[in-house]
């Protein structure tokens, strides 16, 4: 990480002091959800029922146990496991050989290209919703090809939401990659999609394996789709998590460690990413 | 960067492999183009088309059938005595100030902190990674979580106001009634200012280090190079960021829909919440569609009006 060169002279007191009050203020803004998450899924139900307490005072595990039999959690969790994986490997086939498009040729239409799908980024999902939700519909009525309520329309939607941004992450990636390279590749007797496959696509591994994780990310935490598009055997994680804390009688010592669960594996792929995700977003503001 | 190089040559198997060379990006292109035109385009247009429609739920499956509606939906969306127009009139000024205060806050406090951590110091790393964490937990688990702190009588918000600082009498109601406003801006923010935090993190690291050299030969302090060189090398950055922030918060839907469910306090309707329940509840999907084509042609001008501004004092700056 290329730093600006340390000042001469120290940093003054008052800026010190602004950065430790700033900082512990923020840090335990972000700590009291993740405390609340944390610490209520190891009490009894008795005690998250009894009123908050900062402390567990007693220490149990059997929320985690509990929670699989009390939700389907595990059934919402191979579908949200199947649509994000799906979407997400789909979707990165798509991104990288429309990226290596725009990176490697000049074309006519490739700026419209680009500002047409980084434009789609931004309309509200509720507008394609509805009409999305009717063409599923009559897609159905019409072909027999199941699209409303099944995997693969919330796949084909879903591996539409980062397209845009994917594309746009590894244009600035393969950018970077010298030509140099793609010419050694041809004059080892690759063609275009050899040098892609064999030079491209390694080099720029950890532009790719970014763009995954935030595809994931997005497949796997989104509601507004999966509300509308899934049914009971379809249900995603997202739908049936919230649909379950919006019930009456909430044990929340169990959705606390069921958000724990299905919030790890994310967590911990984008925190180890993070650094990538960072060069990436540099190289992309570059431009 | 260099052309692909076209032989110029009459023979025809050489004609033959110039088209294919000329084709070769449209054909890369194909996949995504088809995807966005079902996923994006076409929906879009189909949804200007229906808004036009009286389409209610019992011609969902036959939908070229539904009556046409002319203008009806349009008119019913924008009559602000109606019971429709002055519902959607208030969810979008509610909208309004919750994406202003989101945005505000998150950016400040992004901003902020990640000009503070610019210089190294000790834990710079770990503390970065942590305050990235909101961000990277899925948008539910992070507005369950949040919805568990504001419960009345077993949430940590109240036990922290009312029993650990006494700041109440008794324990006020967050997910009903006025205060619902402020418990969904708090759950966003605290998604929302990581994502700010990250990419102003990677902006500072374009900043060319020979400027910070030249201000500190000329005596400049830490807050001088901060006012004259970091915020307003910044500039560029920020203007994509606030928009993205912008057009996110405007449509948020999963934040409220997962805090409040499918009916939230009127005082915390947004805009998105509101057309989906038109649409989904209420089963009227023509007038749902007129609602978000106005919502599309807003955000358009917006952004318009954004780009043209900010891109014109960049230039005079200049």
């Amino acid at each position: 990480m290329p730093r600006p060169p340390r000042s001469p002279l120290a940093p003054p007191a008052s800026f010190v002091w602004t950065r430790r009050i700033v900082l512990t203020l923020l840090g335990v803004f972000t700590f009291l959800p993740l405390w609340v998450m944390l610490s209520s899924s190891l009490k009894p139900l008795r005690d998250v029922q009894a009123g908050f307490s900062w402390l567990p005072t007693h220490l149990t595990l059997r929320p985690y146990v509990d929670i699989w039999s009390t939700v389907p959690l595990g059934h919402y969790f191979v579908n949200s496991l199947v649509v994000s994986s799906c979407s997400t490997a789909i979707s990165v086939v798509i991104a990288i050989l429309a990226a290596y498009a725009v990176s490697r040729h000049r074309f006519p239409g490739r700026q419209l290209f680009s500002v047409t799908v980084l434009s789609t980024q931004m309309f509200p999902g509720i507008l394609f919703l509805l009409p999305l939700f009717l063409i599923y519909v009559n897609i159905g009525t019409a072909t027999g090809v199941q699209l409303n309520g099944s995997w693969l329309g919330l796949i084909v939607t879903y591996l539409t939401f980062t397209l845009p941004f994917s594309i746009w992450m590894l244009v600035g990636y393969f950018d970077s990659i010298p030509r140099e390279l793609d010419e050694a590749a041809k004059v080892d007797g690759n063609g275009p999609i050899g040098a892609l496959v064999r030079v491209i696509v390694p080099a720029a591994l950890p532009g790719i394996v970014t763009v995954a994780v935030y595809s994931f990310m997005t497949a796997w935490g989104e509601v507004l789709f999966a509300s509308v598009m899934t049914d009971d055997s379809t249900r995603t994680l997202a739908v049936g998590l919230r649909n379950y804390a919006s019930q009456n009688d909430v044990y929340w010592n169990q959705i606390m460690a069921a958000s724990l669960v299905v919030s790890v594996p994310v967590v911990v792929a984008f925190l180890l990413l993070q650094r990538y995700l960072v060069a990436g977003l540099t190289a992309g503001s570059v431009k | 960067m260099a052309e692909p190089r076209t032989p110029v040559a009459a023979h025809p198997a050489r004609n033959w492999a110039r088209v294919r060379r000329a084709g070769l990006p449209y054909l890369l292109l194909l996949p995504a183009v088809v995807f966005e035109l079902l996923v994006h385009v076409v929906p879009m247009l189909t949804g200007i088309y229906m808004s036009f429609k009286h389409l209610t739920e019992f011609f969902i499956r036959n939908w070229g059938a539904a009556p046409a509606a002319g203008w009806d939906n349009y008119r019913f969306a924008l009559d602000f005595n109606g019971a429709i127009g002055r519902q959607l009139l208030q969810s979008f000024w509610i909208t309004c100030a919750f994406t202003v205060l989101t945005v505000g806050l998150s950016w400040l406090l992004g901003t902020g902190a990640a000009v503070l951590m610019q210089d190294p110091f000790r834990g710079r790393g770990l503390l970065r990674t942590y305050f990235l964490v909101p961000y990277a937990l899925p948008a539910y688990t992070a507005a369950i979580t949040w919805e568990f702190m504001f419960q009345r009588d077993t949430g940590l918000v109240n036990t922290l106001l009312v029993h650990d600082l006494h700041l109440f009498k008794t324990a006020p109601f967050w997910l009903i009634g006025g205060n619902s406003f402020w418990a969904l801006l708090i759950t966003a923010v605290w998604r929302t200012w990581p994502f700010a935090f990250l990419v102003v993190t990677a902006g500072l690291q374009n900043i060319p280090g020979d400027l910070y050299e030249a201000a500190a030969l000329d005596g400049a302090g830490t807050w001088q190079r901060i006012r004259s060189i970091t915020l307003p090398q910044l500039r560029s950055v920020n203007q994509v960021l606030v928009l993205v922030l912008f057009l996110w918060n405007f449509n948020d839907f999963n934040t409220p829909f997962t805090l409040f469910g499918n009916v939230p306090p009127p005082q915390a309707n947004l805009i998105s919440v509101q057309i989906y329940d038109t649409s989904f509840q209420n089963w009227n999907f023509g007038s749902g569609s007129a609602m978000s084509v106005l919502l599309l042609l807003f955000l358009l001008l917006v952004t318009a009006v954004y780009l043209l501004l900010t891109n014109r004092r960049g230039k005079s700056d200049a």
